[in-house]
């Protein structure tokens, strides 16, 4: 699985412009760990239904960059907590390796 | 479909950031003036401020999710209108299903393709300025209540047997009064008086149906049946009386003719309905009591009293309307004489 696929990307940077995907590209840097964050506190805390929020919408912008790996584990975890199961083992964790993949390649396509 | 040359108002409902953001530039290189909200209560909020023209609407939200803003709008009558376009993540596509079967406008699944947006958007504007405008062409012809119902139910060509009543309007001797005139002045004074007359008919809950020449014709009790048809009709004969009167009173003080007009009503069943295509359709009544209504209307020139009413009529009237039994009439295509009464 491609860590950003590029037909997506590439289709994203031309619809929207050079300029505008590299804001696009900071916001997502600086707002997803916070979410990250946010999963391993509710997990922590047992909440479910905010893990899944959370979840959803890195889920939601990894699909927007064409970050397929990170989509689709984002989406695995999303799926987990609306079955109100926390038992997600290392995913957590894989998560974040495929958000630091994610974000490098980002940058570098800036 | 063309874009629409003025600039729409969009709000766009999302929690989250890059989805507003990509939703807003989008719009707005669309030539749409876009504001934004980040949950669901934020945009019910700002929808209730009136001013805007579409939502893109976002399910999955804190506070207050996609499908409780739809719920909320469709539940109020000066929301209900607004067009909401449901937008969300292609796995959500059950919750989608859900919102359109409860009315929202159209869908949309995130990443948001720009092509499939401005095709969606403008489709749904132009739909509303259709609306807008069949909603606007109504409510001069008919109450709000009646207005609402028409759209409503949607049109749908075909009658039902309905119980009403029927009134005819003409102005007596309206080609001699056009003659003695400039065409423009005489189109003006046309302009007038309808907008007076459907104003006393609209006040008494009547729906003008149709208007030809200087006649026009109203009807009260359908679609929406209302028990005091008759009684309603009879008060908005009166009104539009007395709104002559002050139009008379204006045109003999510019040194211009007087205006008379004949009206006649006609009560009992019907079959109301659509007339026409599907393209152009009028909402009208047909049957012996509208063509009663009309000969009626026609008598009040011999009969010299401006209201004339049948039976049936008369006798849907609270005592403080005093009629006149005028005896039986024999009309043309009728095989028996009716009886007629004059509202004094």
């Amino acid at each position: 699985m491609p860590i950003i696929d590029m037909n997506i990307f590439s289709e994203l940077k031309e619809t929207m412009g050079a300029e505008f995907i590299n804001e696009l590209i900071d916001t997502f840097v600086e707002d997803t760990p916070n979410l990250i964050a946010q999963m391993h506190k509710t997990l922590i805390s047992k909440d479910a239904e905010t893990f899944r929020r959370a979840a959803h919408t890195v889920k939601s912008n990894a699909l927007t960059f064409g970050a397929s790996e990170l989509a689709s584990l984002a989406r695995e975890l999303e799926g987990m907590a609306r079955e109100n199961n926390l038992e997600i083992g290392n995913r957590l964790e894989m998560l974040e390796e495929a958000l630091q993949k994610a974000k490098s390649q980002l940058i570098e396509l800036r | 479909m063309v874009a629409p040359s003025e600039p729409a108002r969009l709000l766009v409902v999302d929690d989250n950031k890059i989805n507003r953001m990509l939703l807003s530039r989008s719009l707005a290189a669309q030539g749409h003036i876009v504001e934004t909200a980040e949950n669901g209560k934020e945009g019910l909020e700002k929808i209730r401020s009136g001013v805007f023209d579409l939502v893109l609407l976002d399910i999955e939200m804190p506070e207050m999710d996609g499908f409780q803003v739809l719920e909320a709008c469709l539940n109020d009558v000066e929301l209900r209108q607004l067009p909401i376009i449901m937008t969300s993540a292609m796995d959500e596509l059950d919750a989608v299903v859900k919102c359109v079967e409860l009315g929202a406008e159209d869908y949309l699944t995130k990443p948001i393709n720009p092509v499939l947006l401005r095709a969606r958007v403008n489709a749904s504007l132009e739909k509303k300025r259709l609306r807008d405008e069949q909603r606007k062409l109504f409510r001069t012809f008919a109450t709000k209540e009646v207005a609402e119902e028409l759209l409503r139910t949607g049109f749908s060509l075909g009658g039902k047997q309905v119980t009403a009543s029927v009134l005819f309007a003409d102005i007596r001797s309206f080609t001699t009064i056009a003659e003695s005139q400039e065409p423009a002045e005489s189109i003006e004074m046309l302009n007038e008086y309808f907008s007076m007359m459907f104003d006393a008919i609209t006040n008494n809950g009547g729906t003008v149906n149709q208007l030809v020449g200087d006649g026009l014709m109203a009807v009260f009790g359908a679609p929406i049946f209302f028990d005091s048809h008759r009684e309603k009709a009879v008060r908005a004969a009166q009104q539009m009386l007395e709104q002559l009167k002050v139009f008379n009173q204006n045109r003999s003080a510019q040194g211009k003719s007087q205006i008379r007009i004949g009206i006649g009503i006609a009560s009992g069943t019907m079959v109301a309905g659509y007339t026409g295509t599907q393209t152009r359709a009028i909402y009208t009544c047909i049957g012996d009591t509208v063509n009663l209504a009309s000969r009626i209307e026609e008598y009040t020139k011999e009969a010299l009293h401006p209201i004339l009413i049948d039976n049936y009529t008369s006798q849907g009237l609270p005592e403080s309307i005093a009629v006149e039994d005028l005896g039986k009439v024999f009309f043309k295509g009728k095989n028996h004489a009716i009886k007629i009464f004059a509202v004094l």
